[in-house]
């Protein structure tokens, strides 16, 4: 356990979490972030993406990620997701055998392992986390598969629990994922996402690109299932209405820092960096 | 053609047959594969042995047979066999299937070993598409012509992402594709090249035998050695290897049958049957045979002295 109080045990610390692209040159850190007015250092060679990045999610809680694009809030879900490297820091998470990881220390293979049942991501792009070639029950049956899973029939009835669970008809079952209209993509990779029971689940702009009363759907779905199954996540979105709905608690991010972090109700009551009053304003208007 | 011309051809002629002369004089060097090639196959070889259905790359040399038509497993047989040794080559279990009788003749002229067609008499057995239907025993080496050795090639294009799955024993979507296979078509379709895992470890192609051969190939008292010449790997099953083929714990692995087919020459109903058209040795009464010629053969011999 990760020095928590006994209620909400924290499953996910990370700590000071850093990204540079291009040159390392730890000289670049002070001269970008929002005093500086960009994440690319003066010179060009590198980009700091994200610095001094820390946060803690409890156990059941959702956490909110939320700034402009190119603020680095992908960076640091894909740096604890383990799609690219960190250059600082530390993301400790709290194991299903209750011993305590550090996932940036950790071999890319491990974290693919971890991938299977311990730390799931939903993106964006419908094709980053599913196989479209694939049906829907195949990409079910790649995560079932994947923690072990041999029995047909099994495999075959997990797969209709979860499309059934995210609204997903059942007649779609066999058919390509290549066929499905964006909404229902992202169903399957919620489905997917959930096949193997993870207790933390990253989501990365899981409504950008959908249609209003689609991108509704989904996250009302994606509410119920994190308050039903009790789901540790991180929600990376520039959609104020998305935080609001899904989080709790939040950090507003520019030019690869935190500048505001806080309860989401507070924070976009009463924002306090001027950077979150301009992007409350501008949310409101 | 002027007299200039036709001359210096004649000059390259005699020049090229005084060095073929001298190569084959050369000793050491006796055969297709010179001493160098023999060492590194036979390298890529024990390191196949001792990583049971690892996929072992080794330098693909030119055969005189076009890659495709066996020349892996060729280059294994020359690189195993000498003087002592005795050859049986098969292809669809015939021994005088026309690329079957060229391998043999090319593999014991170059060599010095003796040509059979008995299984009980050869110390290699080189095949394409079958395991013979009868027992080979811990002296002798089964060698397997192989066009594709990547089992995955189906569900992964990238050799660099192929290489990492094998190595993190990722396997799950070999078994989408298989899960995906059985949705489809209410049976798992996939025939020769059936998916199986080795040793608990490396799952491989058993390409290019029917799913009738696989199950003979778990705890086999022979070593079986996999060439694909163009693709330049080769990969191996030791003795005593467990070799499962890859099926979901409610879905039973089975052989191809069909129900009442037996040997129109033999009458066997336990073989691979093969079906052929009425005309084809005297088989008027039925539509098959069995695909071992030579075991068929002995089998109406040994009915015959009875």
């Amino acid at each position: 356990m990760i020095g928590a109080s006994p209620m909400r045990p924290t499953v996910l610390r990370v700590e000071q979490l850093g990204k540079i692209f291009g040159s390392q040159d730890p000289a670049a850190v002070a001269q970008t972030g929002p005093d500086a007015g960009s994440e690319k250092s003066p010179d060009g060679s590198s980009v700091v993406a994200a610095w001094d990045v820390s946060f803690d999610v409890a156990s059941g809680e959702a956490f909110g990620v939320i700034g402009e694009s190119g603020s680095g809030k992908s960076t640091v879900m894909r740096a604890i997701a383990g799609d690219h490297s960190a250059s600082a820091g530390s993301v400790w998470m709290q194991r299903r055998d209750g011993s305590t990881s550090d996932l940036l220390t950790m071999s890319p293979s491990e974290r693919r392992a971890l991938r299977v049942d311990e730390l799931a991501v939903v993106y964006q792009d419908a094709a980053e986390g599913l196989d479209l070639n694939v049906t829907a029950g195949g990409n079910i049956a790649d995560r079932l598969t994947a923690a072990g899973c041999r029995h047909f029939g099994q495999i075959r009835e997990r797969a209709a629990e979860l499309l059934e669970r995210t609204e997903v008809p059942l007649d779609r079952m066999d058919d390509l994922v290549r066929t499905f209209s964006g909404g229902m993509r992202q169903r399957v990779q919620l489905a997917r996402a959930l096949a193997n029971r993870p207790p933390i689940v990253l989501f990365d702009e899981p409504t950008t690109g959908l249609d209003a009363s689609v991108a509704a759907g989904v996250l009302d779905l994606i509410r119920s299932l994190l308050e039903e199954l009790g789901i540790a996540a991180v929600v990376v979105s520039h959609d104020f209405a998305v935080i609001e709905m899904l989080t709790s608690r939040c950090m507003v991010m520019q030019h690869g820092r935190v500048v505001e972090q806080g309860l989401t109700d507070q924070l976009f009551e009463d924002p306090q960096a001027p950077y979150t009053q301009r992007l409350v304003a501008a949310a409101r208007a | 053609m002027s007299a200039t011309l036709s001359e210096s051809i004649d000059r390259l002629d005699a020049a090229a047959e005084s060095r073929l002369d001298s190569l084959l004089e050369s000793p050491g060097d006796v055969g297709i594969l010179d001493e160098h090639a023999k060492r590194e196959l036979r390298r890529a070889i024990l390191t196949a042995v001792c990583v049971p259905g690892y996929q072992v790359p080794f330098g693909s040399r030119e055969m005189p047979v076009a890659r495709g038509w066996g020349s892996g497993g060729l280059q294994i047989t020359l690189a195993l066999v000498g003087a002592d040794d005795v050859v049986k080559v098969i292809d669809q279990g015939d021994d005088e299937g026309v690329n079957a009788v060229n391998l043999r003749r090319l593999v014991t002229e170059t060599t010095g070993a003796t040509e059979t067609t008995e299984v009980d008499e050869a110390t290699v057995v080189q095949t394409r598409h079958r395991i013979p239907e009868d027992e080979l025993d811990e002296h002798q080496t089964l060698v397997l012509q192989v066009p594709v050795p990547e089992p995955l090639r189906g569900v992964e294009r990238n050799i660099a992402e192929l290489g990492r799955m094998h190595a993190e024993a990722d396997y799950s979507r070999m078994w989408v594709s298989l899960y995906e296979d059985k949705v489809r078509n209410g049976v798992i379709t996939k025939s020769t090249g059936y998916p199986c895992l080795v040793g608990g470890r490396y799952v491989i192609a058993t390409t290019p035998i029917p799913r009738w051969d696989v199950p003979r190939l778990h705890h086999a008292p022979f070593l079986s050695l996999f060439g694909a010449g163009r693709e330049r790997k080769i990969y191996a099953i030791p003795p005593d290897t467990d070799v499962e083929p890859l099926t979901f714990d409610d879905v039973p692995f089975e052989v191809e049958r069909t129900a009442g087919a037996r040997c129109a020459l033999c009458g066997a109903t336990e073989a691979y049957l093969i079906e052929v058209p009425p005309s084809v040795g005297g088989a008027e009464d039925g539509r098959w045979i069995c695909s071992d010629t030579s075991w068929c053969r002995r089998r109406r011999a040994t009915d015959g002295d009875a």
